[in-house]
């Protein structure tokens, strides 16, 4: 049944959504050269398997690097850390905003007082300077799971406010009210009456999370401040930068990482742009008088 | 009074509570660090010259007296909120003995300068063109401008910031890559002019990725707005669209607009970090660079004050002033 729900939504998305069509085409693509990685010839850390400092040809397409590695195939190895980073920093973001969210806008009263203002004071933290901070704290020893979960622990109050207000208004919706008063217990009503509820939004809200979390990924790499052994799109650019690509003019060094990191935030953005165009119940009105 | 006391004094409140609570979470999160400021100035001071143990002992044991590092964790923040509450950020520990404040107000200027001015420029046409394209949405030029920014407003601020120093700095090298100005700084215009054509690149940088944001947002509460049935009533009353687009549906959009516009303000005082890091332009957010990477914990507590301060008042400015500015919020 869900199955058929949900095929049935992404037949209608890739119909109507020019920009849905556009980012699932973009991200499939980004997919297959996650995939690839797997089938790599080399090992994300060998060096000096292939000539160095090549520019594209038809033996290497994205050039070689200075450390005598395939671009191509590095490349492949940066894009499934760099997701790989941001799914898992997503995944413990959206818990703990879901969590928090769902505990202040179901209990209310004074536990919902305590913990806002909590999570207004941690919203006017900024953030990126304390990552900064943590990150230098760590340094040498950041590995790029402890990295995913850095940014997952940071990235849950603005998303935790969302799902808190959505809650209080299923709060006070019959049906609640009809399972309380049939014995459910707190726990059991907000998993199984009010999560269903929150899931699109939560859709959307995680695409946003991974555009947030890429964004991150690279820069902390770019500044030098991740685990700078794995590659990943932002450690490509370093070591790019490192290397003084552009002054030796070796610009598909640095090209093959920045076009990946824009291909991967463009697909994901249109993705959630369409997504949230189809969840927002008034472009729906229109779009059912346009079938007509 | 009842206003006072039901809106007012509670949002008074929850501003002490979140600057409370922001500095002392900045006063900890250093400390857990494994790096020993006190250590690093004393191995900078013996590198080149061998000196007696016996004075290093002591030049170690004044350091940290001197730093606030003595004591348990508690006798510390008891201090530091002691000589904070009379307005003693203390001394840098990497630029040993100059002043915080020194070094913050030596960065400040550069800060503000790039800032307010990329803010203002970024707001005013991002608001303008997103209202503009949200009215107009079925045009041509609108659509494609849409696209567009739809391709630039995901794409992250340091990649854009790269894209541009590689483009403009390393292959064109028509802008400088580096620094703030060049000569002796004196009000005249040769040399505000390098102070603009060193900024020009930096605020390119922030300005670009700040439009589409802003643009993004001014369209979609356009849309919103122009489905009202005022806006119908006015086009058949032969409004001129001019007026509509600026007096009406503009106006009703501000209020998200302005909280933006006020909390821009309010964080200022982080600087621009990425941009300044990467155009090593003398801010302050390449100072607190810098001082998170020789473990300089009063100057990030200097910064981190004045960013959450101002985030936070930011805030607190727009909370009172939102019943003044849009009659329908109501007190409650």
């Amino acid at each position: 049944m869900a199955n058929d729900v949900l095929r049935a939504t992404i037949r209608d998305l890739f119909r109507f959504s020019l920009s849905f069509r556009f980012g699932s085409i973009i991200l499939l693509l980004v997919g297959i050269l996650l995939l690839l990685s797997f089938f790599s010839p080399f090992e994300s850390d060998d060096r000096r398997v292939v000539p160095r400092n090549k520019p594209p040809s038809q033996e290497f397409i994205l050039g070689t690097t200075g450390n005598g590695q395939d671009g191509f195939w590095l490349l492949t190895f940066a894009i499934r850390n760099t997701l790989m980073v941001s799914g898992v920093a997503v995944l413990i973001g959206r818990s703990i905003a879901v969590m928090v969210g769902m505990i202040t806008g179901y209990l209310g009263g004074k536990t919902d007082r305590v913990i806002s203002s909590i999570v207004d004071s941690i919203i006017v933290i900024p953030r990126l300077p304390l990552l900064i901070l943590i990150a230098a704290i760590m340094q040498g020893e950041m590995t790029v799971l402890s990295l995913a979960l850095l940014l997952g622990i940071l990235d849950w109050a603005h998303p935790s406010k969302r799902y808190r207000a959505m809650i209080l208004s299923l709060r006070e919706r019959d049906f609640t009210h009809t399972a309380i008063f049939s014995g459910m217990n707190a726990v059991k009503v907000v998993v199984q009456e009010h999560l269903p509820f929150l899931i699109p939004l939560l859709l959307a809200d995680a695409v946003a999370g991974f555009l947030w979390a890429i964004g991150m990924e690279v820069t902390l790499s770019v500044l030098g401040l991740s685990d700078l052994s794995a590659p990943s799109i932002g450690t490509l650019i370093f070591w790019g930068n490192y290397h003084h690509a552009l002054l030796r003019r070796r610009v598909w060094i640095l090209a093959a990482p920045i076009a990946a990191s824009v291909l991967m935030v463009v697909g994901f953005y249109l993705v959630s742009l369409s997504l949230s165009e189809y969840l927002d119940p008034r472009t729906r009105l229109s779009r059912l008088t346009m079938e007509e | 009074m009842n206003l006072l006391r039901t809106y007012i004094l509670p949002r008074i409140l929850q501003w002490a509570l979140v600057i409370f609570v922001g500095i002392s979470a900045t006063f900890l999160i250093p400390r857990l660090s494994p790096r020993n400021p006190v250590d690093e100035m004393i191995g900078r001071m013996t590198a080149f010259a061998s000196i007696d143990p016996h004075a290093v002992v002591s030049m170690r044991e004044s350091a940290t007296a001197l730093f606030g590092l003595d004591g348990t964790l508690f006798d510390q923040y008891i201090r530091f909120w002691g000589r904070l509450l009379q307005g003693d950020l203390g001394v840098s520990f990497g630029n040993f003995p100059r002043k915080v404040s020194d070094i913050i107000a030596a960065g400040l200027p550069w800060s503000v300068g790039l800032l307010t001015t990329t803010i203002i420029i970024s707001w005013t046409i991002g608001v303008f063109l997103g209202a503009l394209a949200g009215y107009f949405h079925n045009r041509r030029w609108s659509q494609f401008l849409e696209r567009f920014v739809v391709v630039v407003y995901p794409v992250p601020y340091l990649i854009t910031a790269l894209v541009l120093f590689i483009i403009f700095g390393a292959w064109l090298q028509i802008f400088p890559i580096m620094g703030g100005s060049r000569g002796e700084p004196a009000l005249t215009w040769k040399y505000i002019s390098t102070v603009l054509y060193f900024g020009f690149l930096p605020a390119l940088s922030i300005v670009i990725g700040a439009i589409a944001f802003r643009f993004i947002m001014a369209k979609a509460l356009t849309t919103t707005e122009i489905a009202n049935d005022y806006v119908q009533y006015a086009e058949l009353a032969a409004v001129p669209k001019r007026k509509i687009i600026l007096f009406y549906v503009a106006r009703n959009t501000m209020l998200p607009q302005v909280t933006d516009l006020a909390l821009a303000f309010g964080a200022i005082f982080e600087g621009a970090l990425i941009t300044e890091i990467l155009f090593a332009y003398p801010g302050l957010g390449f100072v607190l660079y810098n001082a998170i990477y020789n473990a300089d914990y009063n100057i990030i507590m200097g910064i981190a004050l004045l960013s959450i301060v101002g985030v936070a008042t930011a805030m607190l400015i727009i909370d009172l002033l939102y019943p003044v500015l849009d009659p329908r919020v109501r007190l409650r």
